[in-house]
């Protein structure tokens, strides 16, 4: 039974993700490539500036949610860092 | 409480300013700004500190709740440079699954410390009640330009509970390319964790050990010699499960990022993390229910886990400006030396109802595989594992996350909003028989908890 067990483990682990690396991978190296044809003139800048479009326009919420997360599920960070920080998890 | 008060607002800002100021008259970076004795109008006029504040509720049904608050002072400094600091304070209260599984018939446990037993009702998940802790978190974070294009950020962590103390520091430096509209970005981050559980550390698989001191019993201990004799012999047994009072882990993470605008109306950012987790990596409080081919409990043991983990994951984000609507999509991929793996999509969508307020609906989806380790129960049929642990949280899992957040500006221009949020989390078995009478009882509990939040900013 535990044979089993740890064979489905590492085949989830295996392919999909695979795939989700290197999916990843090849869109970061594209849009890397491609960047400098993309981007705003500092003029054009007028939506991007507010701050509901910054990356995280809550850190605070990003924080809390962090913590409630961390503390619940066995991932974190990605976003930010997902290291230590309390006896939570 | 006191972080929505809304009547005199200037004064709290006024007085935070002082209190900010004071405290930071002891750092030498900016000792000159606390030279001067500060009345609350002076303070008001040359203070460029922005405050965001904090509370949140957290609760789970007949589980753990918390209360969190927060408050973050800003302040950008003539060099651009930025200053953060952060105040945390949170008290957590209830019941958290223990790990031993469900029983056709009643249970008793030893409490952490030893001091007394609880009990778990037939057909229950059992569930220590004991938990409580109060604590206080403070981080501080320093970011300035370093040169053209380069910007760096350096900044400090530490938070304090009654049996935890975590120590941590990081480091990012970005590089903005491409006409600012590309960046890319490393970051480090160490942390060093110190973890002082009551009642000590249980050695691996450890038989859970009997109480020695109930606290119901509390006056008759006094009475005679022959309780007291007991006691010790107890205490005796019990310290004999344990390896050692206190323990430690260590964190090292490091992040790249990409950064690039798309145009006007869309960003986007991926990242990749590496983290090294080393060191005490079990849950003290956690154990395994040891099983016959009934499926009754005969013994219940400390879990034991790897003192080492990998993980990393690729992070996705892109946030597109509609006409008026704000969408905000994020995907994160994490895998572990442990077999974990997991699936996370985060989605928002702020739509403005007027030009002073707006909703924001919120949508989370979850998923993880389980450590190659995690067992629900040991069955005495077969021989110890080298590490095994019922946490449920490091089982298979899928969650959930609903919620809508309402944000206001206020006349005064400052930002008030509330969030409300239904989490769900639904533990599933991973392919485990389950003999006799735990084939009879719930192995796999649903958890389910609501977020309460309000924030301020001023």
């Amino acid at each position: 039974m535990k044979t089993f067990q740890i064979k489905k483990n590492y085949f989830n682990a295996g392919l999909p993700s695979q795939i989700i690396k290197c999916s990843l991978l090849s869109a970061a190296i594209f849009l890397a490539s491609g960047c400098s044809s993309l981007g705003v003139q500092p003029w054009e800048r007028d939506l991007l500036a507010k701050e509901e479009m910054a990356l995280t326009s809550s850190p605070i919420d990003s924080a809390l949610d962090d913590h409630i997360y961390f503390s619940k599920e066995a991932s974190s960070g990605g976003k930010g860092f997902g290291g230590g920080g309390c006896g939570c998890n | 409480m006191q972080l929505t008060h809304k009547k005199a607002p200037i004064n709290i800002k006024a007085a935070l300013t002082i209190a900010t100021s004071a405290l930071l008259g002891t750092l030498p970076v900016i000792a000159n700004a606390a030279d001067d004795t500060m009345t609350p109008a002076k303070a008001q006029q040359e203070s460029s500190w922005d405050f965001e504040s904090a509370f949140l509720y957290y609760s789970e049904s007949d589980r753990v709740s918390a209360a969190e608050a927060v408050i973050s002072a800003q302040k950008t400094l003539e060099n651009e440079a930025v200053l953060n600091l952060k105040l945390t304070i949170d008290s957590l209260t209830g019941a958290s699954a223990t790990g031993a599984a469900a029983q056709p018939n009643v249970q008793t446990f030893t409490r952490p410390s030893g001091k007394g037993s609880y009990q778990t009702q037939a057909g229950k998940t059992p569930l220590d009640d004991t938990f409580k802790d109060t604590r206080v978190q403070l981080n501080a974070q320093w970011t300035q330009p370093l040169a053209e294009k380069y910007t760096g950020s350096a900044g400090v962590h530490i938070s304090k509970e009654y049996d935890y103390l975590s120590l941590g520091v990081n480091g990012n430096l970005a590089y903005d390319f491409n006409n600012k509209n590309s960046t890319f970005s490393v970051g480090l981050s160490y942390f060093q964790d110190t973890f002082e559980p009551e009642g000590g550390i249980p050695l691996a698989f450890a038989s859970m050990p009997l109480a020695y001191d109930n606290d119901d019993d509390e006056y008759s201990i006094d009475e005679g010699g022959e309780d007291e004799t007991v006691n010790s012999a107890g205490k005796t047994a019990f310290n004999a499960t344990r390896r050692t009072d206190s323990d430690n882990k260590t964190t090292a993470d490091i992040m790249f990022g990409f950064t690039q605008v798309i145009n006007r109306r869309m960003i986007t950012q991926f990242n990749y993390s590496y983290s090294k987790v080393d060191g005490y990596l079990n849950d003290p409080f956690k154990m395994l229910s040891l099983v016959n081919s009934e499926g009754i409990a005969q013994d219940y043991l400390y879990e034991n886990r790897p003192n080492s983990r990998v993980k990393q994951s690729v992070f996705a984000q892109t946030k597109y400006h509609f006409e008026q609507n704000v969408i905000d999509i994020s995907y994160r991929y994490m895998w572990d030396d442990w077999a974990i793996d997991s699936h996370t999509i985060d989605s928002r969508l702020r739509i403005p109802l007027s030009g002073q307020s707006y909703i924001e609906p919120h949508i989370r989806f979850y998923q993880q595989s389980a450590a190659d380790f995690y067992q629900p129960f040991l069955a005495q049929s077969n021989a110890i594992p080298g590490f095994a642990s019922a946490d449920y949280r490091i089982g298979e899992m899928s969650a959930y996350t609903l919620g809508v957040k309402y944000g206001m500006k206020l006349s005064d221009g400052n930002d008030l909003s509330f969030r409300l949020e239904y989490y769900r989390q639904d533990p599933k078995n991973s392919g485990y028989q389950a003999p006799g009478a735990l084939a009879e009882v719930e192995l796999y509990e649903s958890v389910e908890a609501i977020i309460a939040q309000v924030s301020y900013s001023f």
